[in-house]
C-alpha cells in the first residue's frame, strides 16, 4: 500500500515526465526518447493510484485495464497512417465519454455520502473510497463548487464525445463530409446551450441527478450538430479543437476529484489543442469562431474572373521536365492520402534523388485532415524528414525551383489568396508554387476542390494539368524515368 | 505526310531547320522526314546522325522539294526556291513578310502555303515555337562572347600576384529576350553588369539576374507596347535617357544595345559623342544593326574600330555563329509548330486557320496572301502596374517598431489585468481548497502554452496522439470511484477505466510507431 505522501511524489514525477514528453516533440530525434518519459509517467501515475489508499475492486480494475490495453494495442498496431485522423478523433471521444461517466459518478457518490451523513453514520464506519472521503469532508461552499465542476465536466465531456464521434464518422467516410445543419442552424445550438445552463441552475439548487443527465444528452446534441455543420477541409481545426476539449474535460474532472495530476495533465492537453487550433486558423487566415460556426465567409464583391485555359499534359511530358530539372518540390495534399499515393511518391523521390536532383516537400499547415498529417504519411513511406519542409521554410525557394508537382492539393496553392481581395480565402498564406519554372498539378478532374473556389493556378502559363488518380499517375511517371 | 528540310542556299548561313532529336519527335507524330545531303554539316550534324534518327537523306534540294509536303528552312526562301513550290505544299521558315511582299505574292499565286516563323504570335501558348525569342537568346549570349573576344581585359576582377585587375563594366541597353540573355552571360563571366530598359517594370527581372538596373530621374508615364516590345518613347523621356547614358558612358567598357521597335528603324540610343567619351579598347556590340543600329556608327555585318579606339561590332548573324545551338532550338520550334499542325498525331496535317497561332503565322494559304493577320486582342496578361514601394527611412522603421512594441505591451498588460480581476473574483468567493487547485491549473496552462509552441510542425500528428494518450490520465478519476458501494457507479467506472486504457495504450503505441518512422536521410 502506497501512502498519500508517496502517491503525491509519484504524481509530481509523472507531471514532470508528461511535460518533458510534450516538450521533447520539438524535433524528431528527441521525440523518440521523450515518448518513453510519457509512458513511464503514465505507468507511475496509474500504479501509484491503484495501489494507493482508498482504491478497491482491484480485480475489476485489472480486468478492465487488460481489456482496454489489449484493444489499444490491437488498434495501434493495425491502424493505417492514412487513418490517423479517425483514430485521433475516436480517442478524443473516449476521453469525453469517460469524463461524462466520472462526472455522473461523482454526483451519485455525493448523493450517497450526503445520505450517510444525514443518517448520522460516522466516517470510520462508512467504508468509503478515497474520493468518498474527500466528499465527506467538503463544506457547503465546496459542494456548490463541486457541482459547478461536475456540470462543466459533463457538459464538455458530452460535447467532446458526440463531436468526436461525428468527426470520426466524417473522417472515416461513414458520415457525409459536407457541412449539414438542421433547420434553425446556430439558433438551435444557442437554444440548447441556454437549456443546459437552465438545467445547470436547477441542479445547483438541488434538483437532482436527472438534470445533469439531461445536460449530458443536450450537450451531446450540441456536439453532434456543431461538427455536422463543419465541412471536411476544416477538419484539422475541428480535431485540434476536440483535442483541446478533451483536455479541459479531464481538467474539470480533476477539479471535481481534487486531483492535481488530472488538472495539470488536462491543462497541458487543453492548451496543446488550443494552440494547434490557433495555428490551423492562422494558416487559413480565418477566425476560430467562423470555422466553428461553419462555412466560408463571403467576400465583399465579385471574385476575379480567371482567364486562360487549363492545359493537360501526359506522363511523358512530366517525365521530360523532371529529367531536365535540378530542383524539384513536391506539394502533397489530402488527395495524396485519399489515393494512397505516398509510396509511389516516395519511390519517385528516391529515383530523382539518386540522379542527383534536389527533391524537397512543401507542407502547408492545413494540408490533409490532421495537423502534421502529411509529415506522418511521408515518414511512413520512408521519405527522410529533413527534406520535408514547412511553408515558411520553403516559400522563398520556389523562385529558384525548376519543377513543382502538386499532388492532390488545391486551396493551399491558390494564388487568388494573394491576388484577389474578394476571394473567400483572401489573405490565407499559401505556397507560392507558381513562382517555379514549371508546375504540374496532379488532380483527378478539372473541377474545383472542396471549397468550390476557382484556382487561377490551373490557368497559369507555366502550369500543366496532369489528370488522373494520383497513385496511377505517379506510377506511370515512374515508368518513364 | 513528308517533312523535308533543305540546305540553306545562302552561303553564310550555317543553321539548319532539323536536328536528329526533332526528327525523332516529328516521326512520332506520324510523319516521314527527309533532308538534303550535307544540310547539317556546318552545324556539326552529319548525314549519318540524321540517318540514325530515321531520316531519309536525299542528294539534292530539288528532290526534297519534289517529295515533301512540308518544307522546313531557316532563312526566307530565295526566288528560285519559291518557284519550286507547288500547289498545296507548305514552306515553314523565317519570312519577314513586310520586306518580302513580292515574293509572298508569287508564293500565294502558286497556291502554296507559307508559314513565317517570325510571325508566330507572341502569346504564352506559342512560346515554345517562338523562334525569334530562341534566336534572340542566342544573339544576346553571343554578343557578350564577341565583345569579350574583342576586349583586351578580363571580364571578372582578379587579385593576382602581378597586381589587381578590375572587373569589366558592361551596359546592356534593352532588357528583352536578347538583353536578358546578355545580362545572364555577362554576370556569369563575372563582369559588373548594368542594364537599362524603357519599361521600368522589367527592373525586377534585371535585378533577379544579378545586374543593376539604371533608373532615370524622369517623372512621367512610359507606355509598354504590345507583344512584349517597348513602344516608342516621348522626346522628353528620350532626352532624360540620353543624358543618363552620357553620364555613364566614360565608365563603361562594353556596351551591348538590343533596342528594337517592330516595323521601325532602330532608335538611336548610343550617340557619337558617347562613343567618343568611351575609353580606347572599349567594345560596342549593336544587336540592332539589321535595322540601322542603335549606334549610328555601326556598319552592318562588319566590325569597325573608331578613331578613339572603340570597337563597334555590327554583325547580324550571331545565331549562325553558334549554328549547332541555334539549329537545335530552331528545329525544336519548328517541331512544336508541326505538333500544332498535327493535332491528332496521325501524320495528317490539319492547317486550322481558326487557330490563333497557326492563323497568325500563316502568311499565304489557299492561293491568297493572308498577311497581315486580322487584329486580335493580344491577351498578354500584364500585371497591374506595381507602385514602387518607397523605402522606409530608418526613423520611420524605428517608430513603427516602437509603436508595435507599445501595442504589444498594452495588449499584454490588458490581458494580465483582465486575468488578475478574474482571479480576484474567483478568489473572493471560492474556498482555499479550490484555490490551491486553481493555482496548479493556471500554472499548468502556462507551462502547456510555453511547451507546445516549441513543438515542430511536422510532429503535430504525434503530438495529438500523445496528448490522446496522456489525456487517458482521466483513468485516475475512475480508479478512485470504482470501489464505491453503488453498483451503477461501479459499472460506469469500469467502462471509464476500460476506454481510458484504450486511450493510454493505443495513444502511446501509435505515437511510438509514428515516431519510429521518421528517419533522416
Amino acid at each position: 500500500m502506497i501512502e498519500l505522501g508517496l502517491q503525491s511524489a509519484a504524481y509530481i514525477v509523472a507531471t514532470i515526465l508528461f511535460i518533458l514528453a510534450l516538450g521533447g516533440l520539438k524535433d524528431e530525434e528527441s521525440a523518440k526518447r521523450a515518448i518513453w518519459y510519457g509512458i513511464v509517467g503514465m505507468a507511475l501515475a496509474v500504479l501509484a493510484t491503484v495501489f494507493g489508499p482508498g482504491v478497491q475492486n482491484i480485480a475489476l480494475i485489472l480486468i478492465a485495464v487488460a481489456i482496454g490495453a489489449a484493444a489499444g494495442w490491437y488498434i495501434a498496431g493495425k491502424v493505417q497512417m492514412t487513418e490517423m485522423p479517425q483514430l485521433v478523433a475516436a480517442l478524443h471521444s473516449f476521453v469525453g465519454l469517460a469524463a461524462v461517466f466520472i462526472g455522473l459518478n461523482a454526483d451519485l457518490m455525493l448523493g450517497a455520502v450526503q445520505q450517510m451523513q444525514a443518517q448520522g453514520i460516522g466516517l470510520a464506519e462508512a467504508d468509503l473510497t478515497g474520493f468518498g472521503e474527500k466528499l465527506w469532508e467538503k463544506d457547503a461552499v465546496e459542494i456548490a463548487i463541486l457541482k459547478v465542476e461536475v456540470f462543466l465536466g459533463i457538459f464538455i465531456g458530452a460535447v467532446t464525445f458526440t463531436g468526436s464521434v461525428i468527426a470520426f464518422g466524417k473522417l472515416a467516410g461513414k458520415v457525409d463530409g459536407k457541412a449539414t445543419k438542421l433547420p434553425g442552424g446556430h439558433f438551435l445550438n444557442a437554444g440548447a446551450l441556454a437549456l443546459c445552463i437552465l438545467l445547470g441552475i436547477l441542479y445547483f439548487n438541488g434538483a437532482g441527478i436527472w438534470t445533469i443527465f439531461l445536460v449530458a444528452i443536450i450537450a451531446g446534441f450540441i456536439g453532434y450538430h456543431l461538427i455536422m455543420g463543419i465541412g471536411g477541409a476544416d477538419m484539422p481545426v475541428v480535431v485540434s479543437m476536440l483535442n483541446s476539449y478533451s483536455g479541459w474535460a479531464a481538467a474539470a474532472i480533476g477539479f471535481t476529484l481534487g486531483n492535481d495530476l488530472l488538472i495539470v495533465t488536462g491543462a497541458l492537453v487543453g492548451s496543446s489543442g488550443a494552440i494547434l487550433s490557433y495555428i490551423m486558423c492562422k494558416a487559413m487566415n480565418r477566425q476560430f469562431v467562423s470555422v466553428i460556426l461553419g462555412g466560408f465567409g463571403t467576400g465583399g464583391g465579385e471574385q476575379q474572373e480567371v482567364e486562360g485555359e487549363m492545359v493537360a499534359i501526359d506522363a511523358d511530358g512530366v517525365a521530360d521536365a523532371l529529367k531536365e530539372a535540378d530542383s524539384v518540390v513536391i506539394v502533397p495534399g489530402y488527395g495524396m492520402a485519399v489515393a494512397q499515393a505516398q509510396q509511389a511518391v516516395s519511390e519517385l523521390t528516391r529515383k530523382l534523388r539518386d540522379e542527383g536532383k534536389t527533391v524537397r516537400f512543401a507542407i502547408h499547415p492545413v494540408a490533409g485532415r490532421l495537423p502534421g498529417h502529411m509529415n506522418v504519411l511521408l515518414a511512413e513511406a520512408k521519405v527522410p524528414y529533413d527534406i520535408v519542409l514547412e511553408m515558411d521554410e520553403i516559400n522563398d525557394d520556389f523562385k529558384s525551383t525548376d519543377v513543382v508537382i502538386v499532388i492532390g492539393s488545391n486551396d493551399i496553392v491558390n494564388p487568388a489568396a494573394n491576388d484577389d481581395p474578394n476571394s473567400p480565402i483572401a489573405g490565407m498564406p499559401v505556397l507560392h508554387v507558381w513562382e517555379a519554372t514549371d508546375v504540374f498539378v496532379c488532380k483527378r478532374g478539372s473541377g474545383t476542390g472542396y471549397s468550390g473556389i476557382e484556382n487561377p493556378l490551373f490557368y497559369k502559363d507555366n502550369t500543366r494539368m496532369f489528370y488522373g488518380d494520383a497513385k496511377e499517375s505517379v506510377n506511370a511517371l515512374l515508368q518513364k524515368l | 505526310m513528308k517533312f523535308g528540310v533543305v540546305k540553306e542556299s545562302q552561303e553564310t548561313e550555317a543553321r539548319v531547320a532539323l536536328s536528329p532529336a526533332s526528327a525523332e519527335q516529328i516521326r512520332k507524330l506520324g510523319h516521314e522526314v527527309v533532308v538534303e545531303a550535307g544540310a547539317g554539316t556546318r552545324a556539326d550534324i552529319s548525314d549519318d546522325l540524321y540517318r540514325e534518327a530515321g531520316v531519309e537523306v536525299l542528294d539534292s534540294a530539288e528532290k526534297v522539294f519534289e517529295v515533301s509536303d512540308v518544307i522546313g528552312k531557316v532563312r526566307p526562301p530565295t526566288e528560285a526556291e519559291v518557284e519550286r513550290l507547288r500547289e498545296g505544299q507548305t514552306l515553314i521558315s523565317f519570312f519577314y513578310p513586310a520586306e518580302n511582299e513580292a515574293l509572298l505574292k508569287t508564293a500565294a499565286d502558286k497556291g502554296a502555303t507559307l508559314v513565317a516563323m517570325d510571325m508566330v504570335p507572341r502569346i504564352s501558348r506559342a512560346q515554345k515555337m517562338d523562334a525569334l525569342s530562341s534566336m534572340a537568346n542566342i544573339a544576346g549570349y553571343r554578343a557578350v562572347i564577341e565583345a569579350a573576344n574583342n576586349f583586351g581585359r578580363f571580364m571578372t576582377g582578379q587579385i593576382t600576384a602581378a597586381g589587381k585587375v578590375p572587373p569589366a563594366k558592361i551596359l546592356v541597353v534593352g532588357a528583352g529576350v536578347a538583353g536578358l540573355a546578355a545580362i545572364g552571360a555577362a554576370t556569369s563571366l563575372g563582369a559588373i553588369t548594368y542594364a537599362f530598359d524603357v519599361r521600368p517594370e522589367v527592373a525586377e527581372q534585371v535585378e533577379s539576374m544579378g545586374a543593376e538596373f539604371v533608373y532615370l530621374d524622369f517623372e512621367g508615364e512610359q507606355e509598354e507596347g504590345s507583344g512584349g516590345y517597348a513602344a516608342p518613347s516621348s522626346p522628353e523621356f528620350r532626352e532624360a535617357q540620353l543624358a543618363k547614358f552620357r553620364e555613364i558612358a566614360p565608365d563603361m567598357d562594353i556596351v551591348i544595345t538590343t533596342a528594337l521597335i517592330p516595323n521601325r528603324e532602330a532608335p538611336e540610343l548610343w550617340t557619337e559623342d558617347m562613343v567618343k567619351a568611351m575609353k580606347p579598347g572599349s567594345v560596342i556590340v549593336d544587336l540592332a544593326a539589321e535595322k540601322g543600329g542603335n549606334c549610328k556608327l555601326t556598319v552592318k555585318d562588319e566590325k569597325i574600330v573608331t578613331d578613339n579606339g572603340v570597337t563597334i561590332i555590327g554583325y547580324t548573324d550571331f545565331p549562325s555563329r553558334m549554328a549547332k545551338q541555334s539549329s537545335t532550338l530552331y528545329a525544336t520550334n519548328i517541331r512544336h509548330f508541326l505538333t500544332d499542325l498535327t493535332p491528332e498525331k496521325d501524320g495528317q496535317v490539319n492547317h486550322d486557320m481558326e487557330d490563333q497561332v497557326i492563323r497568325g503565322a500563316t502568311v499565304a494559304h489557299g492561293g491568297e496572301v493572308t498577311w497581315p493577320p486580322p487584329k486580335t486582342e493580344s491577351p498578354s496578361p500584364q500585371k497591374p502596374r506595381q507602385e514602387k514601394k518607397k523605402e522606409k527611412t530608418r526613423e520611420e522603421k524605428h517608430a513603427e517598431e516602437k509603436a508595435a512594441f507599445a501595442k504589444q505591451t498594452r495588449g499584454q498588460i490588458g490581458l494580465l489585468a483582465v486575468g488578475a480581476v478574474v482571479m480576484l473574483l474567483i478568489g473572493s468567493v471560492a474556498p482555499e481548497s479550490f484555490m490551491s487547485h486553481f493555482i496548479v491549473f493556471a500554472l499548468a496552462c502556462f507551462v502547456g502554452f510555453q511547451v507546445i509552441w516549441g513543438v515542430a510542425h511536422s510532429l503535430h500528428t504525434p503530438l495529438m496522439a500523445v496528448t490522446n494518450a496522456i489525456s487517458g490520465i482521466i483513468i485516475l478519476g475512475a480508479l478512485l470511484q470504482v470501489g464505491a458501494g453503488n453498483w451503477l457507479v461501479v459499472i460506469l467506472s469500469v467502462i471509464a477505466i476500460l476506454i481510458a486504457s484504450i486511450n493510454i495504450v493505443g495513444g502511446f503505441l501509435v505515437t511510438r510507431r509514428m515516431l519510429s518512422m521518421f528517419v533522416k536521410s
